[in-house]
């Protein structure tokens, strides 16, 4: 399955880069925004949805600094060769 | 004393650094997909983009094989320095607390810094006095140190005032695990042990390392 890892630096860690949106924006005439962070998004095909909070644990998060939030994102995406067999099955051939 | 000083692919300064070693005893190269020491009785962690510094600066080098002996060498009382990307990795790897951000400025710095001994109680340290003021250079953009409830004695350095080039918490510049054996610093000690590129400061943490313990 799809699963999408949303990565956003901790509430009360300085974020420079989501500041510096936040500057930014003004200048394009946006005005009233407010607690801008920018983040990452990771989207993996899993084969088993329950190991991934352990992968953003020990690697796709530092949670010390980082939270992360775990999302489905539905279908896997499609492969280009466009077999949708899934892997269990396509990779016994 | 025999230094290992770690290659990863995106190393740059472990030359340095193996040269740095040389100055006080011998030191070899080790190649991160190893996962023997060779023996060897103080390992560097050197600065750099190990792994690319893919997704987190450090995240992807702590798992080489290497790094596993590095983990386990550390855990059983051996010295490990890391320098910059070096620092990044043993943060990483959980063998220093805290984390390293992008610098406050987002902007790469490179600079002469002054930095202070804070703890000489450590075998990285033991050749410098209390207060001792070291000029070293800083080249880095993820070096913003971050360690809420850091306890004050595994401060080892700390950017003069005035000095701090990223933002670390509490001018923070090189941290110790809490048994003092394992020592991380932002700035780069082995581009400064020859009096030709202005400083040899930065051979006082190398020659504190080859100095015999004092028992």
């Amino acid at each position: 399955m799809r699963v999408r890892v949303l990565i956003r630096p901790k509430e009360g860690i300085l974020d420079p880069v989501g500041q510096t949106v936040e500057g930014a924006l003004p200048a394009l005439g946006f005005e009233g925004v407010r607690n801008v962070h920018v983040g990452r998004l990771i989207e993996l095909d899993v084969e088993d949805a329950a190991e991934v909070p352990a992968m953003c644990e020990r690697l796709l998060a530092n949670p010390l600094i980082e939270d992360y939030e775990i999302t489905s994102a539905g279908h896997p995406a499609p492969r280009p060769d466009g077999d949708d067999r899934p892997p269990a099955v396509r990779d016994r051939v | 004393m025999r230094f290992g000083v770690v290659r990863f692919p995106g190393s740059c300064d472990e030359v340095d650094a193996l040269l740095a070693c040389r100055r006080f005893g011998e030191a070899d190269l080790l190649w991160h997909k190893d996962r023997d020491l060779d023996g060897v009785d103080a390992v560097v962690v050197p600065g750099g983009f190990s792994y690319g510094d893919y997704l987190r600066a450090g995240a992807i080098a702590r798992f080489s094989p290497l790094m596993e002996s590095v983990i386990e060498f550390a855990r059983e009382g051996g010295p490990v320095l890391g320098i910059c990307n070096g620092f990044q990795v043993l943060c990483e790897a959980g063998l220093l607390p805290g984390a390293l951000l992008t610098n406050r400025s987002l902007r790469f710095v490179c600079r002469q810094v002054d930095i202070v001994v804070e703890n000489p109680d450590t075998p990285f340290t033991r050749a410098c006095a209390q207060d001792e003021l070291l000029s070293v250079p800083v080249k880095h953009t993820t070096g913003r140190y971050y360690a809420p409830g850091v306890p004050e004695e595994q401060v080892v350095l700390r950017y003069a005032p005035g000095h701090n080039p990223n933002g670390a918490q509490d001018d923070i510049a090189g941290v110790c695990n809490a048994a003092g054996n394992v020592l991380g610093l932002m700035p780069h000690p082995e581009h400064a042990v020859d009096p030709l590129t202005g400083s040899a400061d930065g051979g006082r943490l190398f020659e504190s390392l080859a100095m015999a313990p004092v028992a």
